[in-house]
């Protein structure tokens, strides 16, 4: 095959759902964000043959829209787990290589060791009934482990999970993640997962791949207001040019500051909460913004939601880029081996 | 009646009373009315253990053969999409509605020594279904496997496909995956679906007397033998009948602690 190549090449259409193409080299993790609708679930089906599609999704060489689902070699770890409840967790586990023919001892010895090395085989013999969140969701990655797939979908793996289950087991999954030869493909909505996790990032909006690139830039220089407000940006559209800036560079006042007109505007305030050691504002404005003030200030200011405030920000503080996907500085959307 | 949102209507309780006086005074009477001290004389008799042995036995093996053809058919009906499928489901509950009778009549027209397969049947291998007791067994299935086969279906359908997609992932056939997977989820579903053919196999009886006659120790069941004792002896019948109630009583408690309860707690 000329085209042979190690990696993932995806190229595939799920019509009326979800367009995307980019390519992953083997070992790299590709998260992929986007809002509810965007085509994330769509994506990861199809590449799992749970959807049709149309296109092409090489892994190592191979189509995989050729296959059916289960000669893919593509482990899925689905949101909500899906664990067998009538299985105990060796037996979820045990049940891939079983599937594939390997004798039970053998498959039993082998979800032992994958319970283990995911932290959770003191728990082989308990129901998922049993399992709290957290060890259900270990149980699920070491099921889909368990199999040796060549590529690693992982359907929103954090969400639903306590706040400091889901840190614990985003530090333990990089880890596991680092040591796996196979493509990982994440499906999250936090930023965080995409930026500590992945080698590169693709963002769908509407069905569309709007940004391919590795977690800097994505995160320096975000394409679409979703990821934007995903990794704590304001991103403001200047013609062909965007120009991003954090909550903390955007000054808040009741008088009309000096300044440039292109990088000031005024709004009410919508929204005030907490955030860190400040107190973040989302600001209804043309668009909607949003800036971190100290507590003191916002007191002072009296900011709370209705109020009418000028945002500005210093010309030095914000950055500017190409708006279009196709900008030279971008290079090709692969993914960097590690 | 303590609820919040009022009493419950008379319009709706008298209705519901008289509903329960109806299903419950027939019953009741007929406990009553019960010849007790010369019952174990009744219960003795060997047409009775014959007839009692008849019935268990031809029911299980219908209720075997209603699994081994019906799941599938249960399967097929509720995972795999085809044109037809609303006709198929149609066709199999056709004899759910049929007068037994006429099943009877139909089962004579298809499996009768002159019948349509029965005639080939009988030239080939000198068997034929009618007036054996393998022909109980046949009419048995043909009026209990609806019933399975509906029953069946719908606890399958409760169970979530996903569980089937995700069983894909792992790599497993479909074969595998309704072996290790969808049989074991819908579990609970399928043995009440058993019961149930069970218990209406049990009280069959118009196609299998009008396919079988009634042959004491080859075709003759409970229901028959009922039936043709009611002729002769009042008492006789009513005991044999007492018998019955006990084993529909037995098989609904079995039902309920088993299965039903399980079911509806768990939903």
């Amino acid at each position: 095959m000329s085209g042979t190549r190690a990696g993932l090449e995806v190229r595939l259409e799920v019509p009326g759902r979800v367009q995307a193409s980019f390519d992953a080299a083997p070992g790299a993790v590709v998260a992929v964000i986007g809002p509810n609708g965007a085509g994330k679930s769509s994506l990861v089906r199809a590449l799992a043959g749970l959807a049709p599609a149309s296109g092409h999704a090489r892994l190592d060489g191979a189509d995989l829209l050729d296959l059916p689902a289960r000669e893919r070699g593509v482990g899925l770890v689905f949101q909500g787990q899906l664990l067998f409840p009538h299985l105990t967790a060796l037996d979820n586990v045990a049940f891939g290589p079983r599937a594939r023919g390997v004798p039970r001892s053998e498959a039993d010895a082998e979800a032992r060791t994958w319970l283990d090395r995911l932290g959770v085989g003191d728990l082989a013999d308990r129901r998922p009934r049993r399992l709290s969140g957290g060890q259900a969701q270990r149980v699920a990655i070491a099921r889909a482990l368990a199999t040796h797939p060549r590529l690693l979908l992982l359907d929103e793996p954090l969400t639903g999970l306590d706040v400091r289950v889901a840190m614990a087991l985003r530090i333990e999954l990089g880890r596991h993640l680092a040591s796996y030869d196979g493509v990982t493909l994440l499906v999250t909505h936090h930023a965080i997962d995409a930026l500590t996790l992945a080698d590169l990032v693709v963002v769908l909006d509407r069905g569309r791949v709007a940004q391919v690139g590795t977690p800097a830039e994505v995160s320096q220089r975000p394409r679409t207001e979703h990821v934007a407000r995903l990794v704590g940006l304001n991103v403001v559209r200047h013609g062909e040019e965007l120009v991003s800036f954090t909550p903390r560079a955007v000054n808040v006042s009741l008088e009309q500051p000096v300044g440039s007109p292109r990088l000031r505007w005024r709004g009410a305030v919508a929204d005030v909460s907490p955030h860190g050691d400040a107190v973040r504002l989302l600001v209804t404005a043309d668009p909607d913004l949003i800036a971190d003030v100290t507590p003191a200030a916002a007191t002072e200011l009296g900011l709370a939601p209705g109020r009418e405030v000028w945002l500005s920000v210093k010309a030095t503080s914000v950055r500017r880029y190409a708006a279009s996907a196709g900008a030279p500085a971008d290079g090709p959307p692969t993914a960097p081996s590690t | 009646m303590r609820d919040t949102l009022g009493r419950a209507p008379v319009l709706l309780v008298v209705p519901a009373a008289l509903a329960t006086l109806l299903l419950t005074v027939p019953l009741v009477a007929m406990v009553a009315a019960t010849d007790w001290p010369g019952l174990p004389e009744q219960l003795r008799s060997e047409p009775l253990r014959e007839a009692l042995w008849l019935s268990a036995m031809t029911s299980t093996v219908a209720v075997a053969v209603c699994l081994l053809l019906g799941l599938p058919l249960a399967w097929v009906l509720a995972r795999v999409e085809f044109r037809g499928r609303g006709v198929l489901r149609a066709v199999v509950t056709v004899p759910l509605v049929l007068p037994p009778v006429v099943a009877g009549i139909a089962l004579r027209t298809a499996f009768g020594r002159t019948g349509f397969l029965g005639e080939p049947l009988l030239d080939a291998t000198g068997f034929g279904f009618p007036f054996t007791t393998w022909g109980v067994v046949l009419a048995h299935v043909f009026v209990c496997m609806p019933f399975v086969v509906i029953s069946i279906e719908g606890a399958l359908r409760s169970t979530d496909p996903e569980y089937d997609a995700a069983a894909a992932t792992l790599g497993a056939t479909r074969w595998t995956t309704f072996r290790r997977v969808t049989v074991p989820l819908a579990l609970p579903g399928i043995v009440a679906g058993a019961v149930l053919g069970w218990a209406r196999s049990l009280g069959e009886f118009g196609a299998t007397i009008t396919f079988n006659g009634n042959y004491p120790g080859t075709t003759q069941t409970m229901p028959t033998l009922i039936y043709v004792t009611r002729q002769s002896d009042q008492d006789a019948a009513l005991a044999l009948s007492l018998v019955m109630l006990l084993v529909s009583v037995a098989v609904l408690l079995a039902l309920r602690d088993r299965w039903l309860g399980t079911r509806l707690a768990g939903g």
